[in-house]
């Protein structure tokens, strides 16, 4: 879980990347650039449950 | 391109002493995090501070400006759609050919030295109470060889981050005048991998996750540690606008107010709010504020009205202090520092504040190589920092530190964190005429 959570951090940074080099127009490109992190977010929130919690280690 | 310019000899003086002052902020920080931590550890986080910011000074002379570089100065270019990406200098190891002389470049490796010290200091405070010496001393060269320049290339030495508004119209590219990404976000995001690869301290939480209260033992060297690091930020706010940002000499003066102002609302916001939760104001947590707060301001200091600075405090001090919590109750990440929250957050936040409340002038983008052009689009220009130090810096990090983990463990035996760390460790604690912990002195 936690390696798909990284996965999914890089890959959200992709999207941005990718948006910012492939689109022109403010809009759309703002628009990849949101969803781009809102993977982001889903690879940390992953990240984060993937790590043990409390005394559980 | 063209280096960095500093308008006169007068000016390169100026940001000279900004410079020397900011391992006051390194000392503030290692005095702070010393504070929140144990008595039994105190020897151990103080040495541990000296010896990360030794060798990170050392390794970014071997190897960390060849990959930095400043602007205008060598690097590897890669081309898409007609666009470069400048994505790593190419100077020479051991700063060979740099005439340390006062040009903007040698100011520029002179900066870095310091700085890439003060971001090493950060993680000591999440890994507080159980990060081994040796370990913590080969996690800062990693970091010093490697992660922090080659951020620290594409915000200040004239890489792709910088250069969005001259590829790709986005306001002047990504702006952060003193550091806010390259030492703060990045130290904090290094601080929330050693938390997770180091795991919380022994009794921090219950078997049910609830975490139990293990307060710093010294609150004079925290407040004082806050003190200290007002006069490391005003060096590193100033020195940064200077060089990397286009600033004038005179211009310090409103960096210089923007940071105080922005770190004693963050810092009574954090009062106020603890007051009202608790009864009565937390002294870690308004420390921590205030650290947040001038975390914050290194992103904007030099290009907002001082009204917007406060402002930008008010905010930083609450995210601070509901972050710590949040960190603590919520992700059971042990952090005893609030390394994480202050740095990480706090500069988060400073960086999404100069997209949403400054004005900057088109030299700020010149100075780092870049065309100059409006502030349309420059929110954007720091949401794209902001994503590549959540999306590729805090991977990066972890792993590095991860791989780091199977060779060299992280963390200190169990035993040692009974005895403590000064003991285990060092052979002697810090303050060896006050028998606080029965357990301490069994025998290794």
């Amino acid at each position: 879980m936690k390696l798909l959570g990284f996965f999914l951090l890089l890959a959200g940074w992709g999207i941005v990347l990718t948006a910012v080099t492939l689109l022109t127009a403010m809009g759309p490109r703002a628009a990849f650039v949101f969803a781009g992190l809102g993977v982001e977010v889903m690879g940390l929130v992953i990240v984060i449950r993937a790590h043990p919690r409390g005394e559980q280690r | 391109m063209t280096p960095a310019s500093v308008p006169s000899e007068a000016a390169g003086a100026l940001c000279l002493v900004f410079i020397l002052l900011v391992p006051l902020a390194g000392a503030g920080l290692a005095l702070i995090n010393t504070g929140l931590g144990r008595s039994r550890s105190a020897a151990q986080l103080m040495m541990s501070s000296l010896c990360v910011i030794g060798v990170a000074a050392l390794v970014y002379f071997f190897c960390g400006f060849a990959w930095q570089g400043f602007p205008g100065g060598a690097a590897h270019v890669f081309t898409i759609g007609g666009k470069g990406w400048n994505w790593i200098a190419a100077e020479p190891f051991f700063l060979r050919h740099m005439p340390l002389d006062g040009s903007p470049a040698s100011l520029a490796a002179l900066l870095g030295m310091v700085s890439v010290g003060l971001a090493a200091l950060i993680p000591l405070g999440s890994g507080a109470d159980r990060w081994r010496l040796s370990a913590a001393c080969v996690s800062t060269a990693l970091f010093a060889g490697w992660t922090y320049p080659l951020f620290a290339h594409w915000v200040w030495g004239g890489g792709w981050l910088a250069q969005l508004g001259a590829n790709y119209g986005l306001g002047h590219g990504f702006v952060d005048a003193g550091g806010a990404s390259t030492i703060q976000v990045m130290g904090g995001l290094t601080a929330l991998s050693i938390a997770w690869i180091v795991g919380p301290r022994q009794g921090k939480y219950t078997s049910d996750g609830m975490p139990s209260a293990i307060p710093g033992h010294n609150s004079v060297l925290v407040m004082f540690g806050c003190m200290l690091a007002l006069l490391g930020w005003w060096g590193l706010n100033c020195a940064g606008a200077v060089l990397f940002n286009g600033g004038q000499a005179g211009q310090s003066v409103l960096v210089a107010t923007n940071t105080i102002l922005s770190a004693a609302t963050a810092a009574i916001m954090a009062a106020i709010i603890t007051h009202t939760r608790f009864g009565k104001p937390d002294a870690s947590l308004t420390a921590n504020g205030w650290i947040g707060g001038l975390a914050a301001s290194s992103a904007f200091c030099a290009f907002v009205k001082p009204a917007a600075a406060v402002a930008i405090g008010i905010v930083a001090g609450a995210l601070v202090t509901f972050s710590v919590e949040w960190f603590e109750l919520r992700l059971s990440v042990d952090d005893p520092g609030g390394s994480i929250s202050a740095h990480a957050m706090g500069g988060i936040w400073g960086i999404l504040a100069v997209g949403l409340f400054a004005d900057i002038p088109s030299r700020a983008s010149e100075s780092t190589g870049a065309a100059a052009g409006g502030n349309s689009g420059q929110w954007l220009a720091q949401f794209l920092g902001i994503a590549t130090l959540i999306g590729f810096v805090l991977p990066l990090t972890y792993g590095v530190n991860w791989v780091l983990n199977r060779f060299v463990p992280q963390r200190v035996a169990r035993d040692g964190e009974r005895q403590g760390m000064d003991l285990y460790e060092l052979g002697a604690g810090a303050y060896p005429e006050f028998v606080t912990h029965s357990d301490e002195f069994s025998q290794r």
